[in-house]
């Protein structure tokens, strides 16, 4: 199971905790693990990417294994470690204000 | 007995308050969507219990949700606003061309003959509309390929139409506002529109009576007369009795004439209500008193309506959907402050009480009457 770490108001909009676990097939990349998070939670759709372009919301970033992979392509691989449910894809909510 | 419902958009989450129809004692219950900015929410006046919200933040843009029990549970619904056709220009602060693009729905108002209709106001400046319970939106995209729409420029809130306000006796008829564009009308149900802005003056403009470039900050109606509207522009109130082909300033002795807010009373259809604030640079009411304003005359002559409300050291704005009325007799009158105060009053502004104080900054305020 992959598993993904949500902002707070994306954890109130779609009733989870932090962590959401998913069914995701090989390749695991960014288009196939958000396609199984918006299929799973459908409430998600449109607030973490654009629904039409599938472009990444410009205050969200996708963090995994202490990297930046926000600016990866949407259909490369992510690490082996996220692969296989070691570590989690963690969607970010840019600091801003305050 | 009669009870009221008001639903109350903040800056961090809707929250719901109810009252049978005393109006004394109020259950407040939210906040709804927690830590997101809810612009607006309205009920169907087909269906009371169905509502419509508008839930949004900058980190994750635009949710549309919908109750079928009043408020109690929520569904998310739709929401991909995408333009039809061709993405046209409107102008930025700077007048330089800035491709229209989605960024947020301020109103939505439910259709008057169907509960799964309703009419959505977005920023960039644009109408939708949904015929299923808002799993769908379509642009009526006349509006937006207005001519004059390439000249249109955002307000310091953003290019926003704001204001939908459907003709009971028509359903052709729609007028809407923009800021800073001014107001328009479809008596063709959307598909063409007309500016209907003579007899506005705006000296932030080059051409102070130009077709459009009025920032107008919100219109109400009655719906016994549909053809006479009120108007709060950024300066100036103003009156039109045919429906918006002429405007008239009706600002007569008001302390000043820049606010957000203008409703009508439930039963006086030449009773109308407005919250004037200091200016366009001090964003707050005048002389550290909030004092609602009242004209029995369809404008010109005002009274302060002070009795309940705070009268020294107060600083807040009313923003422009924060103000509604309910339909019982004596009419109720609610507004909702940028400091988190819903104040209501259940003589037509005689007197107020403070029915909730301390949420976040107040963006909506509507009042449901319900039986």
């Amino acid at each position: 199971m992959i598993r993904v770490a949500l902002p707070a108001n994306l954890q109130t909009l779609a009733g989870t905790g932090r962590f959401v676990e998913l069914e995701v097939g090989a390749p695991v990349t960014q288009r196939a693990v958000l396609d199984a998070l918006e299929g799973a939670y459908p409430m998600l759709r449109g607030t973490i990417r654009d629904q039409t372009t599938k472009k990444r919301r410009p205050m969200l970033r996708f963090f995994a294994c202490e990297e930046d992979w926000s600016d990866a392509g949407i259909d490369d691989p992510l690490p082996e470690d996220v692969a296989a449910g070691k570590e989690p894809l963690l969607i970010i909510g840019a600091i801003a204000g305050g | 007995m009669s009870k009221v419902r008001l639903l109350v958009g903040t800056h961090k989450g809707a929250f719901i308050l109810n009252s049978d129809g005393t109006r004394k004692k109020w259950e407040v219950t939210g906040p709804h969507f927690t830590g997101w900015d809810v612009y607006h929410v309205k009920a169907s006046p087909v269906d009371p219990d169905r509502l419509y919200a508008s839930q949004s933040r900058g980190w994750f843009g635009q949710v549309v949700q919908r109750s079928d029990d009043g408020g109690k549970t929520w569904t998310a619904a739709g929401n991909e606003f995408k333009y039809e056709g061709a993405i046209n220009n409107h102008k930025w602060y700077d007048n330089s061309d800035h491709p229209y693009a989605f960024l947020r729905v301020w109103h939505l108002e439910p259709s008057l003959t169907d509960a799964d209709t309703v009419l959505a106001g977005v920023e960039d400046a644009a109408l939708f509309k949904s015929t299923d319970a808002g799993a769908s939106w379509q642009e009526l995209d006349g509006l937006r390929h207005h001519p004059t729409a390439p000249t249109w420029a955002p307000g310091a809130g953003g290019l926003c139409l704001h204001t939908i306000i459907q003709d009971p006796t028509n359903a052709n008829r729609i007028v809407t506002a923009i800021s800073s564009a001014g107001a328009f009308r479809t008596d063709d149900g959307g598909t063409t529109w007309k500016a209907i802005n003579k007899g506005l003056r705006s000296n932030y403009i080059p051409d102070e009576d130009a077709e459009v470039g009025h920032c107008v900050h919100h219109i109400a109606m009655h719906p016994s007369r549909p053809n006479v509207l009120y108007m709060q522009k950024h300066w100036d109130v103003l009156r039109s009795n045919d429906g918006g082909d002429q405007w008239t300033e009706v600002s007569g002795n008001l302390p000043t004439d820049f606010g957000f807010v203008i409703d009508v009373h439930a039963h006086e259809p030449e009773t109308i209500y407005v919250v004037p604030i200091k200016s366009d640079s001090d964003h707050f009411v005048p002389d550290g008193k909030l004092r609602v304003y009242r004209s029995k005359t369809g404008g010109d002559d005002w009274e302060a309506l002070t009795k309940g409300l705070p009268q020294e050291n107060c600083y807040v704005n009313v923003l422009r959907d924060s103000m509604s009325v309910d339909n019982l007799d004596p009419c109720g009158i609610y507004f909702g402050t940028t400091a988190g105060e819903v104040y209501g009053s259940a003589d037509g502004g005689d007197s107020w009480t403070t029915i909730v104080r301390d949420l976040p900054a107040v963006l909506s305020v509507e009042a449901q009457t319900l039986s």
